[in-house]
Parts: structure tokens; sequence; C-alpha cells
């Protein structure tokens, strides 16, 4: 089980009437590629940050591939983070003044396996993987277009071969060709790695690329509600 | 990685780290070059005169002997009677006396009549004898033995012909032109004041006063040059004299003996008293400066401060995107950290670079118009500590925008 939420509650400390989390039970199996899709404010970004370990939940049992991170410090949390999760947003994926490698590179440098040796290899060869252009790889992100930088985004987000990668909303700065595009590489990198991939969009068009469809408002009961 | 992020993400933001570098050089350059000037220039004051046991002039304020008597600064109250002077000179506990006689100029640079004795036992720095660069003390009655810096501004050299103007300005209307004086001597260069003096004989000075009253030439009075040998050349008074003792144990004794001497008012001074007594007057300029330079260095590390806080707010998405890869809080903290010392330690090349440049440029300068001379041993240990404190200084002026990274960092969602 690559997922699994257990009795969460959770609300803002800020707007403490208003329960944005509340999860019964919610299970993903290992690499099975879900689509989990809902209206903005159901609760979607706080569902990611728990499961990421950004944020702890008030209460209930949150465990990725085995571990309770609920259990474990934040220091503990940001580290399993680094090697166990992969993360793809919107926008704003990589450090806009350093160039592709070294944008993979950093992402690198804080997980567990620091086989450094062929590093850079791997890096050109995921670079490649994802048709970006060798002439591109030294350059600043920020040079490059949208839909360069939302696939070295992928490129960044699987460097550590992470078990678990969760996509939010990456399509939605992107225009049609591009999109589609992204979703075939997106996948194809998913099933060859066997990575569980947990991908929120309100979207539905993309529903097609994935097996398992759920509704927000299904898994989070405080989002129905509201 | 850390290192190449840092500098990248300055390097993103070129203006507005330009400007803070520059203000930080700006106030680190102040600092560095107050502190460099006020050491330098105490090491140069404390080496104008040593070996001299005691200075004696008319009575006056020992500042004021000691500034008119070794810095040529100032002008004396009185002069002393040359018996007076051949008395102590003759006493059994005084090994040498040097007379000294002031008044005249040539070109702005002071005309000292005094004797070969001078040359002799007058010492500067660490004991250090005056030496000749170039030909030897002065013998006849119109020679002339010129310091460094005015053979060197003046472009003078050896048998070159001099006219001495009377008084002091530096325009006199009033010159010595039926008297000029022949150059035998240069003496090599001592950064004190001595570069800057023009030295002549006693009699040399009695030589051009011939027929002046009151500072005038009186008309109708004139002798002709090769008169002077058949007047009788022995000064009648003289400025101040500087005496060696056959111990230094009896410095005050002679000290008490000079300030009591029944026949005229006299001051006797130990130099390196009224040296340090000079310097704890320039202690208070001297610490005002430090502050000033002090403040505008906090200034220039509140603007550091408030850049990189700005900073802060414009890289949000930049922390986030760092946590979510796995960055912990406290490397956010070191990134702002690492960031302002980057900055400073660029600030202290550039500071260091312009006091080593400007100190050589105006090494010269310095040198002519003050007689201070500069060392331009920069890396120092002082610097290194001064460096440290300014990184220290730096990390704490950093620490709030980087807490806020850090903050920033741990509500990060």
């Amino acid at each position: 089980m690559t997922i699994h939420l257990k009795d969460i509650r959770y609300t803002y400390p800020d707007t403490p009437g208003k329960q944005v989390l509340n999860i019964n039970s919610w299970k993903v199996a290992a690499g099975e590629q879900v689509f989990v899709h809902g209206p903005s404010g159901g609760g979607k970004s706080t569902l990611l940050n728990l499961l990421s370990g950004m944020l702890q939940a008030d209460i209930g049992e949150v465990s990725v591939m085995g571990q309770r991170l609920d259990k474990i410090s934040s220091r503990q949390r940001d580290r399993f983070r680094a090697d166990h999760i992969g993360y793809i947003f919107q926008q704003f994926n990589l450090i806009p003044y350093l160039d592709a490698i070294d944008n993979i590179k950093l992402a690198h440098q804080f997980a567990k396996q620091n086989t450094s040796s062929s590093l850079e290899d791997d890096i050109k060869s995921l670079l490649s993987s994802f048709y970006i252009d060798p002439t591109d790889w030294q350059k600043p992100v920020a040079k490059l277009s949208i839909g360069q930088q939302q696939r070295i985004a992928i490129a960044r987000a699987m460097v550590n071969k992470p078990e678990l990668l969760i996509a939010d909303e990456p399509t939605s700065s992107l225009d049609q060709d591009n999109r589609d595009n992204f979703m075939k590489e997106l996948m194809a990198m998913v099933s060859e790695h066997n990575t569980t991939l947990l991908f929120v969009s309100h979207d539905m068009s993309l529903a097609k690329y994935f097996n398992r469809i759920d509704a927000l408002a299904d898994i989070n009961i405080a989002g129905a509600v509201n | 990685m850390f290192f190449r992020l840092a500098s990248k993400s300055l390097l993103n933001r070129k203006g507005s780290v330009l400007l803070t570098i520059l203000a930080m050089s700006v106030s680190i350059f102040v600092l560095l070059g107050v502190e460099h000037i006020r050491t330098q220039t105490k090491e140069s004051f404390n080496s104008t005169v040593s070996g001299v046991d005691l200075i004696v002039g008319a009575r006056t304020g020992s500042l004021n002997l000691l500034l008119y008597s070794v810095f040529r600064i100032g002008s004396p109250t009185n002069n002393i009677d040359w018996a007076t002077y051949q008395t102590i000179a003759e006493n059994s506990k005084v090994a040498w006396a040097i007379p000294i006689s002031l008044g005249d100029s040539h070109k702005g640079y002071r005309v000292m009549g005094t004797s070969a004795d001078y040359f002799k036992h007058f010492s500067y720095g660490d004991k250090r004898k005056l030496d000749f660069a170039e030909g030897k003390p002065f013998s006849d009655l119109l020679d002339v033995v010129l310091g460094s810096e005015v053979a060197r501004k003046l472009g003078y050299s050896l048998r070159d012909k001099i006219v001495l103007a009377h008084g002091l300005g530096k325009t006199s209307f009033s010159l010595h032109e039926d008297r000029p004086f022949k150059v035998t001597g240069i003496l090599a260069t001592t950064g004190t004041p001595v570069d800057l003096t023009v030295h002549i004989s006693l009699q040399g000075i009695e030589a051009i006063h011939i027929g002046w009253q009151q500072g005038v030439r009186m008309p109708g009075n004139n002798i002709t040059t090769d008169q002077p040998e058949s007047v009788t050349l022995q000064p009648k008074t003289i400025t101040a004299f500087m005496l060696g003792l056959n111990s230094r144990m009896a410095t005050f004794r002679v000290q008490r003996d000079i300030n009591n001497y029944r026949q005229e008012p006299l001051s006797a001074i130990l130099p390196g008293v009224a040296l340090s007594e000079l310097w704890q007057m320039m202690g208070i300029l001297e610490n005002t400066l430090r502050l000033i330079s002090g403040l505008i260095l906090i200034a220039a590390l509140l603007g550091l401060s408030a850049m990189m806080l700005a900073s802060i707010r414009e890289r949000e998405h930049e922390i986030h995107l760092l946590r979510v890869i796995g960055a912990p809080p406290t490397y956010l903290f070191l990134l702002i950290e690492i960031e302002a010392i980057l900055i400073s330690l660029f600030s202290l090349i550039i500071a260091l670079s312009g006091l080593s440049l400007s100190s050589l440029l105006s090494g010269d300068f310095l040198v002519s118009s003050f007689g201070v001379q500069m060392d331009f041993t920069l890396f120092s240990g002082n610097h290194l500590l001064f460096m440290l404190l300014v990184i220290g200084a730096t990390i704490i002026a950093a620490a709030l925008p980087s807490f806020f990274a850090y903050k920033n960092a741990k509500l990060s969602r």
C-alpha cells in the first residue's frame, strides 16, 4: 500500500471554525495511477501537503510507503519527501535562474542516494528522454518555453526514482499539443519505473489516461459539506 | 551546489546586490581607512624623534615646544640666550647638545639653523641616525643640507644654489637674495619632518641676517658677500636645543634644574612624554572618527538586511519549491546567510583593493605635506581580525531576513 489515510481531520489554525479535511479512509496501492478531480478550494492542496509531509494533520494516521508520517519529526519528513516523493506543480517547478542540469542536481542533493559518479550522465539521459535539446541544458530555465519547463519538471521529480509521484494540475499552464505530449511522457515514465502516480486536476479530459478516477468530494467529506 | 545556488541567486538580482556591495564597500573603506591612517600616523608621530632626552626652549607649554622644535609647526614664543645654551651644554651631565634656530624658510619649507652635531646625534624611529643620500654635512658658512622631500619636490641636486626667504610664508617678499646657499648634502628619506627641512649652520643664519633689523633689511647697511667672515658670527640667540645626557637617570634632575634656571625662564620637556600628550589630544578626534565610521558600517549592514528581506518576498515560490524537493528550513536560513556573507566578502575585497590603491596614490602626498610615512601592508593581523568582525556583523545583520526565510519555509504549504 503506497498511501493509506485514516480518520484525518484538519483545520487551518487561522480559520478555526472551518474544517478543511475530513477523511475516514483512503488507500492507493503501489503502482496505481490515480486521477483525483475536484473544484479548487476542496482541500486539494491541503491533502497533497499532508501526503508530502509538508503539513501535519490535527488527528489521524498518514501512512506513505508504510511510513507513518504523523509519527516522525519534521526534519525526517523533509528527508522522506526528498527520498520517496516526486512533486510537480502547475508552475514554478524550477529555480528560474539555474539551468536544467543544476535544477535536477539540486533536487538530487537532498535525497539519500548520493552516487554522484554517474549523476551527470543520468541527468543528461533523463533530459534526452524528455526531448530537451542539449543546447538548452545549460540555459537558465526561465529562458525556456513553458512546455520545456514542465518536461524538465518531470525529470526533476523523477531523478531520485521516487515511489510516489504527486502531480498538482501540472498541465493547466500548457496548450493542447503540449498537454498531450506532457501526458504521454509522464505516463510512459511512471509505467516504466512502476511509480505510483497521484494526479490532481479539474480537467476531466485528462481522465482517459488513468484506470482509477476518484472525486475529491468522495475522499474528503469536509469538502462535500462546503 | 549550495554555493552555486547562493551565487546564482545573487547574480540573478544583480542590480540590488551590486548597490548593496557598493554601499558596504564604501563603509568598509572608510572604516579601514580611518583605522589605517590612525595607526600609521601614531607610528609615524612616535618615531619622529628618539634618543633625545630633553628638548629645551623658552618657557612655554610642552606641546608648543614639541610642535615647533620637532614638527616645525607653529612658531616659537621667544628665543633663548646663546650664553644660556652654552652654560647648559657644558654641564657635566650633558653628553651632547644640538642648538636649533628657526624663523626662515625656502619656498614654504622651514629653514633650521643648527650645528654639525645634529647629523651626529639626532635620531628618529628606532634610534636610527640621519643618513646622507648624497653629499655631506655643511662645512662652509653658506652650505645647506636638504631634507629628501625638499630636494625631490623642488628638484634640487648637489651644488645647486638656493636663496632663502625671511619669515615662514610660502611666498615671502623679503628674500635673502644677497647670499645664496650651495647644496652640499641631501638626507635620506626618514618619513619624519626632517624630510621637509632645510638645514644650515647657525653661522649661516647669522650671516644672512647681517644688516637686518626688526625683520627688514636696513638700506645702506649692506655688506658684500665676502665680508661675513670678518664679522663675528657667534649667534646671540637660538630658538631651542636638544640634549642627550650621559645617564638617563639624570633626566628629571636636569629637567628640574633647567626649569628652575635663574637667568632666563626656560622649559625642558621629555619628547616621549610630550608625544604621548599630543597623541592623547588627538584621541578624541580619533574616537569620533571611529564612531562615525562604525555607524556608517552599521547603516550599510542595515541596508543589506533590508535588501535581503525584500528579496525573500520575491522568492516565496523558490522557497516553497526548495521545501518540496526536501530542503529543511535550516537550509533556507543558511542560504540567506551565505548570500549575505558573499556580499560582505566581495565588499571587503573591493574596499581593501580600493584602500591599497588609494594609499599608494596618496602616499606621496602624505609624505610631502605632512611628513607622515604610510605603510602599505594592508593584510596585517589587525585587518584579518577586522574582516572577521565584519563577517560576524554581517551574520548578525542577515539573521533577521534569514529567520524570515526559515519561518516562511516552516509555514510553506
